[in-house]
């Protein structure tokens, strides 16, 4: 191997591991506030990837129609909760968030679809379909059980995932898409081409790494979602609303997802199913900061990438197997050093 | 009763002995030999999740190990397929020993992502190996025979299938219904009472583990010689997934509830197979839609499963009856009344800054009943648990008859005769009264999986059963036998700590606040039995806040505040104590 050879595996690790990064910064951001395991983070990523490419050939997105499906079936869990004690504030922001909200979005993508715009607004349109299902999602299936035990939430999250990753199925089909660069073209680095998308792929990350401490330290939003991460209870004593930061961290890994997907799109060949196990790569790193830690877990994405890609020159056929081996001991570190406590 | 169930069980049998010869159409004969095959891996999964608590997705695996093996070995070797099946099970177990290891010792949500680790990897693994034909797989696998008769329309391998299946569900049950069984059922509960009375938690996690590893291995087996042919799509994540869902679907804890699920589950598939894709318009597993949907319905709703929903039709089982022994587990020597028991000495506990115990230094003598007194957080619940090795000594020592106490494991302080109840009650709710009592007994039995499974325990766990109603009677309990644990009212349930901590036969017992929540009357005869217990030579170590209760008890008393000893001695003198009284009343300078 030479140096040339070793230049391009870091870079085509460092890519990766950003995006591993930002889906690990999302799936600590998730646990930290509800304690959900967010398994279906990777479905996010593929939505938004394969939403962008449809657009790209300027036709309608499947998400969008999935989009209005999530929000009806959001109002109908409403209504059914308001049955007893129907108030019209409650039912009008219900109207609004999950029936008013998705129209305009499924309007606006069917007037500006055909349209073929620049790559900035479709993945800003990709952002504005794919972030709000986080909101659903947490409606329908996480906020019933919002006081279930981790082990519970982590399996209702196989089985959003299972649900989510049939609907792409559904939506976009077995065929995989790839979109084109948000800016095409690459300028030399010494001898070593970095393409522009990566630059986009670093600066995001970076952004959402600073947009997030901004949030959490300096927004009272983020404070609640803190307080809601250390104590559900006393965050609702003091009259943190809990549903509220649940959406607000679900919305907000939803848009991450979404970011993730725009910017790997043009960079690998998407299917329905691949977001589940870039998702779960996102998932070593997060363990490894221990669903706690958010610069450990961009960190260790950075690492994931790197081991990802040095195996998939030395040992293609094992990237997969080496990668989720890799978790294990991570796993048994985690378990020593964590505090675990009687489940009582 | 109990013949009644056993005619249902036969006519059971005979139903399902009947299904081939019925002129039903061979897909549901096909459809039949997958929910046998599936639920094998489901009975498994309810053990080891339902049951014992630990969320495994990555058992389809083990199949893989299974279905391989006979695969390789029957193809390129030769060998007959009833010899590989004792080589696949033994396979089976041997992957699952080391992933056990590891995956029993995650901790909480780290050992369900484990397993979708490990589930993952090994996929991935089966479909790069030469030997096994990568993803293409292995072809040509011979068909089970037995004396010349071979096994290859699906509805003769229906009786081997099912064979195994209703020979498994039983064993299941039996095991559950047994020493080894408490052991497993109390890993979800509350894993620190178990512990304290001699179950190895990890020996018991490792158990579940490999039998449902084993089982799964053998559905692998199975599946092998009924396709004839393998490759790696059934053994990946998405089937271990839909195996969990059986489990969950079904009830996870009840071991017909799996049978229930997977069938439950493989019907809606078929049918969806069928039906979605001419709604669709394609053909794809849209089926996992409903099934990610139907999974998330049954944790919202019916977290029990949909078994527990059948279960309420059935009426409930009558009193248990016992088996009838006269034999009796032999009773512990006990030391003459006098003979110091434990000592503590300097014993310290420090949690970061705070010292909760700090330099607590007395004894407990056979035949004496010593009350450990203090206001709330003085420090005698954690003097408790460094008695009972839960939590590791800070410094110090405590002796008991020569040995140290702090070097050993709670379950190996148990063994030394040590019984324990706990502030918080820590008992199995879903337990009847009567087996959460007999798991105090657990170290006084021996019999271990095979046997219990096999129901080759019963002359040993008839006496166990004995020992724990004979304890139930002593408190007072017996009308509750048969109840769940979780019926009982507070004063109750820690009654029934007791009789649990008595079953072990102890020298010494540390009862903690045991008389709180009892009325007049049920303090009075605790009292009673207290006293019994220290003629017959029993150290007592009592927490209790009720004075009344304690003065007319204890032989000696220790009063600790903010951690350290400020008092011993006599109940008089102790109560005239100035610091005692300081600590109590508040300072009067």
């Amino acid at each position: 191997m030479d140096s040339t050879i070793l230049a391009f595996l870091v870079q085509d690790g460092l890519t990766n591991g950003a995006i591993y990064a930002l889906l690990g910064l999302a799936l600590v951001l998730v646990f930290a506030v509800t304690r959900v395991i967010f398994i279906p983070q990777g479905e996010f990523v593929a939505y938004g990837a394969l939403t962008l490419a449809l657009l790209d050939t300027g036709r309608m997105p499947g998400t969008a129609l999935l989009l209005l499906c999530f929000g009806l079936a959001a109002f109908l869990l409403d209504l059914w909760s308001m049955r007893h004690r129907p108030r019209i504030g409650e039912f009008s922001r219900s109207v609004l968030v999950n029936l008013v909200l998705p129209v305009a979005i499924y309007g606006a993508t069917w007037i500006l679809a055909p349209m073929q715009l620049n790559a900035a607004v479709k993945a800003l349109l990709t952002m504005a379909i794919v972030a709000p299902m986080g909101l659903y999602v947490y409606r329908i299936a996480y906020r019933p059980l919002a006081d279930a035990s981790v082990l519970v939430l982590l399996i209702t999250s196989v089985g959003v995932h299972l649900a989510m990753m049939g609907l792409g199925l559904v939506f976009f089909g077995a065929e995989g898409l790839r979109a084109r660069p948000l800016s095409g073209g690459s300028f030399m680095l010494g001898f070593l081409p970095i393409p522009a998308q990566a630059l986009w792929i670093y600066g995001c990350t970076i952004a959402a790494m600073v947009g997030l401490y901004v949030f959490f330290e300096k927004t009272l939003l983020g404070k609640a979602l803190r307080a809601t991460a250390v104590n559900r209870l006393g965050a609702r004593l003091v009259g943190v609303r809990t549903q509220l930061t649940g959406g607000t961290a679900f919305i907000l890994a939803a848009t991450i997802g979404a970011v993730s997907g725009v910017l790997i799109a043009p960079i690998t060949t998407i299917y329905y199913d691949t977001g589940f196990l870039i998702g779960l790569k996102g998932f070593v790193a997060a363990i490894i900061g221990g669903l706690a830690s958010f610069p450990v877990t961009a960190l260790a994405a950075l690492g994931v990438g790197l081991v990802e890609a040095f195996a998939s020159f030395f040992a293609s056929n094992f990237k997969e197997i080496i990668v989720f081996t890799l978790i294990i001991p991570v796993l048994i570190w985690r378990s020593l050093t964590t505090d675990h406590h009687e489940e009582d | 009763m109990a013949l009644d169930r056993k005619i249902l069980g036969i006519v059971g049998i005979v139903i399902v002995a009947a299904i081939p010869l019925l002129p039903l159409p061979p897909f549901w004969i096909t459809l039949l030999n997958n929910i046998g095959l599936a639920s094998l891996v489901a009975i498994g999964l309810v053990l080891l999740t339902g049951v014992g608590g630990l969320t495994s997705f990555g058992q389809a695996a083990f199949c893989g190990f299974g279905a391989y093996t006979t695969a390789v070995l029957t193809t390129a070797y030769g060998f007959s397929p009833w010899l590989t099946l004792p080589l696949s099970l033994l396979v089976g177990g041997a992957v699952a020993l080391p992933l056990g290891l590891i995956t029993v010792r995650l901790s909480g949500h780290f050992l369900p992502l484990g397993t979708i680790a490990w589930g993952l990897a090994l996929y991935y693994l089966f479909g790069q190996i030469e030997l096994i034909g990568r993803y293409d797989g292995i072809s040509g696998i011979p068909p089970l025979e037995l004396g010349g008769y071979r096994f290859l329309s699906s509805g003769s391998i229906f009786y081997i299938i099912w064979g195994f299946v209703i020979a498994t569900a039983i064993g299941t049950r039996n095991l559950l219904d047994s020493r080894v069984g408490r052991a497993i059922r109390a890993l979800r509960g509350g894993s620190q009472a178990a512990e304290a009375f001699g179950v190895d938690i990890v020996r018991a996690k490792l158990t579940v583990f490999i039998f449902a590893g084993v089982l799964a291995a053998l559905s692998g087996w199975l599946y092998a010689h009924m396709q004839r042919s393998v490759n790696p799509t059934p053994f990946g994540l998405n089937m271990g997934i839909e195996y969990l869902l059986m489990a969950v679907v079904g009830g996870a804890g009840h071991v017909w509830g799996a049978i229930f699920g997977a069938s439950l589950v493989l019907i809606l598939k078929d049918l969806l197979q069928r039906l979605l894709p001419s709604l669709i318009g394609s053909t794809a597993n849209y089926e996992m839609i409903v099934f990610g949907i139907l999974l998330v319905a049954i944790l919202q709703f019916t977290r029990d499963g949909l078994w527990s929903l059948v279960l309420r039709l059935v009426p409930k089982s009558p009193r248990r009856k016992l088996a009838e022994t006269d034999r009796r587990l032999e009773k512990r020597e006990m030391p003459a009344a006098g003979t110091p028991l434990v000592r503590l000495d300097h014993a310290r506990k420090t949690f970061g800054g705070l010292v909760a115990v700090n330099d607590v230094s007395f004894e407990v003598k056979a035949g004496e009943i010593v009350g450990l007194i203090g206001p709330n957080g003085a420090g005698k619940s954690t003097t408790f648990n460094l008695i009972t090795a839960i939590s590791p000594l800070s410094g110090g020592g405590i002796a008991y008859g020569g040995r140290k106490l702090e070097t050993l494991s709670p379950g190996q302080v148990a063994r030394q005769g040590i019984a324990r109840t706990f502030q918080h009650a820590k008992i199995l709710p879903d337990m009847t009264v009567l087996e959460n009592v007999a798991l105090g007994a657990h170290l006084r039995g021996s019999s271990g999986v095979a046997r219990c499974f096999l129901r080759l325990d019963r002359a040993e766990e008839a006496v166990l059963l004995a020992e724990a109603e004979r304890q139930l009677e002593r408190v007072g309990l017996a009308a509750y036998r048969d109840r769940p644990a979780g019926d009982l009212a507070l004063g109750q349930i820690r009654i029934l700590e007791i009789a649990r901590a008595l079953s072990l036969d102890p020298a010494l017992l540390l009862l903690d606040e045991p008389a709180a929540g009892l009325r007049h009357g049920e303090k009075q005869e605790l009292s009673d039995l207290l006293k019994r217990l220290r003629a017959e030579g029993v150290g007592v170590l009592l927490v209790e806040h009720d004075m009344s209760f304690v003065m007319g008890l204890v032989d000696h008393l220790v009063v600790l505040d903010f951690g350290t000893l400020i008092a011993e001695g006599k109940p008089a003198d102790v109560r005239q104590h100035p610091a005692v009284l300081a600590a109590y009343l508040g300072g009067v300078s």
